[in-house]
């Protein structure tokens, strides 16, 4: 019962406490998860943490332990995989290697016995829009990997389905085709409009590319927000390392009052909190770890004013656009981003002004938002 | 200033590295052809190819020399006047017990034994060895592991419970009952061979073939089939060559006039009647073995291309 009245009209996807286990190793446990109609979500995780099998099981290639899987409001848990309204497009592309673009494209077609006239019609559509038109009669080993991977797109193009589902699809192209194909990918989803489920484990195409994040850990959705907040309002201690790059810089210390306000120490060097959106009251004595991303730190003339901290340059990473510090500053090392046109020497003295409104405090014990 | 200076000794540097480019070594390093190393190893292959080549110099010759020229006893020696007479003999008319039509009798005995086990045993091994890989169903791991014990029972133990077998089946002694056997005993290697190749193929292809709506038997004939040629040619030249060369089996479960050709060989070559026909032995010899030389010729790329991509992953 409950079930169905969980299920609102404009959700595309639901699932309902899932679980999976492999023998005794358990990879999905009691994971629900809602996909609006015509969303596009990332599963983001490092490997291992089930978002793939996660993608298995919403194709139907695997089958749950427990749970129940619903797509336009239909449970589908038992349903093969043809059947499921779903696309699919795989890391390695998984083009049937003896047959020509063509027959890769109408093979599903051909299998489901849709009229001739119509596969035509629904290839030609697909090449359309992907631009593929030329490599219709060629095989896939004549194809670059860019190529590749749109005919995989298109394979899934043709089928009219309701959900696509990517496994790490730009995962084996290089940097610069990755980042077309990205562009491409989400160019496709505005004009389709169609529910999309994204995993990867790269957090830019994540960032880029969703409109909600899944952040997964050990078969745990550890997070799922608009990329925005999973970035600036990190749940938990897991999700504010994992994104960011270079990663945000994490210093353990504890909340103690001085002058009548709650701020933090570490090393005998305070923090002010003024600024930070607790979620609840800050006590004094708590363990927390305090954690500030290193464009949230400002140097020098960047500095406006606010409490100001001494650090000592200890290496320099230009990256062309940006320029990254790393500083040593109260027995911790961090990362600071400035802009790239501002250089400096190693061993340098640079005062620094930390950001508290874009800061996130976490529990030391639980890694939990406070 | 600073600047300027640091530049200056780059420039330098680089007027140093492109004088000494021109005066040293360029290019690919020559190579002496009479090195030891060349001498050690084509000297060592020579000496092994010519090891195993005599031998079968030998049957050639000896084949090609009428009696009186054999029993002069040069094998080395090549034939004085060359016949065809003992590879005719050997086809046609050599005794074995009361039949006299030679070889003929065992060759076509051999095929008929031969098509029927390659054909049988590939395709339902090959369909069972997709099953395994790609079909996780329950006890698939038990059945093969019984498989791959069966690989390893020697055959001696089973031979008599198999005579009894075919006996009740009444098929004992006939071509059908052998063509079983040699199915049979083909499974454990033929299935573990195409369960390998086909678990080293991407398995996302048969996902997405299941995404595409395909079933068990499309996707074996439609997706796995049209990939898998290399192994299909494996497997055919270990069964042609295992079964064509069966010596036991064969004579085990056929009779006279169903022997296949390497008994009926054997029993010509050991008749202990009359006048050793070395001539005749050698030719029968070498006309019993072309079938499996002819298929190794013949497929002999295919076959290290399809034991490489088996060895890869499984």
């Amino acid at each position: 019962m409950h079930n169905i009245v969980s299920i609102g009209k404009q959700s595309s996807v639901s699932i309902r406490d899932l679980s999976l286990s492999f023998g005794s190793v358990t990879v999905l446990e009691n994971l629900n998860l809602d996909i609006r109609d015509g969303e596009f979500l990332v599963l983001l995780g490092s490997s291992g943490c089930g978002k793939s099998t996660l993608l298995n099981c919403i194709a139907g290639l695997l089958e749950p332990t427990e749970g129940q899987i619903f797509i336009k409001d239909r449970n589908v848990t038992w349903e093969e995989p043809k059947d499921r309204g779903i696309g699919m497009v795989f890391q390695s592309y998984a083009l049937y290697p003896q047959m020509t673009v063509e027959k890769n494209l109408s093979f599903g077609l051909q299998v489901a016995k849709v009229p001739k006239d119509e596969i035509d019609r629904r290839v030609a559509r697909a090449a359309g829009i992907l631009q593929i038109e030329p490599l219709l009669k060629r095989k896939p080993a004549e194809l670059s990997g860019g190529q590749r991977q749109r005919v995989a797109i298109g394979r899934a193009l043709v089928r009219d389905v309701d959900v696509f589902l990517f496994d790490e699809p730009l995962s084996n192209l290089d940097a610069k085709l990755r980042s077309e194909l990205r562009v491409e990918i989400k160019r496709l989803h505005q004009s389709l409009e169609n529910t999309m489920i994204y995993v990867t484990h790269d957090q830019i195409e994540a960032l880029t590319l969703a409109d909600r994040i899944a952040i997964m850990k050990s078969g745990v959705i550890q997070q799922l927000d608009d990329p925005v907040i999973i970035y600036n309002r990190p749940k938990n201690r897991f999700v504010a390392g994992f994104i960011g790059s270079p990663s945000m810089n994490f210093l353990t210390g504890e909340l103690v009052e001085e002058g009548g306000r709650v701020v933090f120490r570490t090393n005998n060097v305070s923090f002010s909190l003024d600024g930070y959106d607790a979620s609840e009251p800050l006590r004094a004595g708590r363990k927390v770890i305090l954690g500030v991303r290193p464009e949230h730190i400002k140097v020098d003339g960047d500095i406006q004013g606010g409490e100001v901290h001494e650090a000592v340059v200890d290496i320099e990473e230009p990256m062309g656009a940006d320029n990254l510090l790393w500083l040593k500053h109260a027995g911790h090392t961090m990362s600071v981003r400035i802009g790239g046109a501002r250089r400096y020497a190693v061993g340098t003295n640079v005062r620094l002004a930390f950001d508290m409104t874009m800061a996130s405090l976490f529990d030391a014990e639980t890694e939990d938002r406070i | 200033m600073a600047d300027i200076s640091t530049l200056n000794t780059t420039v330098a540097g680089f007027d140093a590295v492109s004088s000494r480019l021109a005066s040293g070594p360029s290019g690919r390093k020559p190579r002496r052809m009479l090195s030891t190393r060349n001498i050690v190893l084509y000297g060592t292959l020579t000496v092994a190819a010519l090891y195993y080549l005599l031998p079968l110099y030998v049957m050639v010759v000896t084949s090609l020399k009428g009696m009186p020229e054999v029993r002069l006893g040069n094998i080395f020696s090549p034939p004085l006047e060359i016949t065809f007479e003992p590879w005719v003999k050997a086809w046609a008319q050599a005794c074995t017990g009361l039949n006299c039509d030679g070889l003929s009798r065992g060759f076509w005995n051999s095929v008929r034994i031969l098509v029927p086990s390659v054909v049988v045993s590939i395709a339902v091994a090959s369909v069972s060895g997709y099953a395994l890989a790609n079909w996780r169903f329950k006890g698939a791991e038990l059945f093969f592991s019984i498989l791959i014990i069966g690989a390893f029972i020697p055959y001696q133990v089973m031979i008599y419970p198999i005579v009894i077998v075919l006996r009740e089946l009444g098929i004992y002694g006939t071509l059908t009952g052998l063509v079983i056997v040699h199915t049979i005993f083909g499974m454990p290697i033929l299935t573990l061979l195409f369960r390998n190749y086909f678990a080293s193929l991407p398995v996302e292809l048969f996902k997405a073939a299941r995404i595409d709506g395909a079933g068990f038997w499309q996707i074996y004939f439609r997706i796995m089939l049209p990939m898998s040629l290399p192994i299909f040619v494996v497997a055919m030249i270990l069964q042609v060559t295992g079964i064509w060369n069966d010596f036991l089996f064969g004579v085990v479960f056929t009779r006279p006039d169903t022997y296949p050709m390497t008994v009926q060989l054997n029993n010509i070559v050991n008749s202990v009647q009359g006048v050793k026909e070395y001539n005749v032995n050698m030719a029968a010899t070498l006309l019993t073995g072309a079938v499996p030389l002819i298929v190794y010729f013949l497929s002999g790329r295919l076959f290290v291309r399809g034991i490489a991509a088996g060895a890869v992953k499984g």
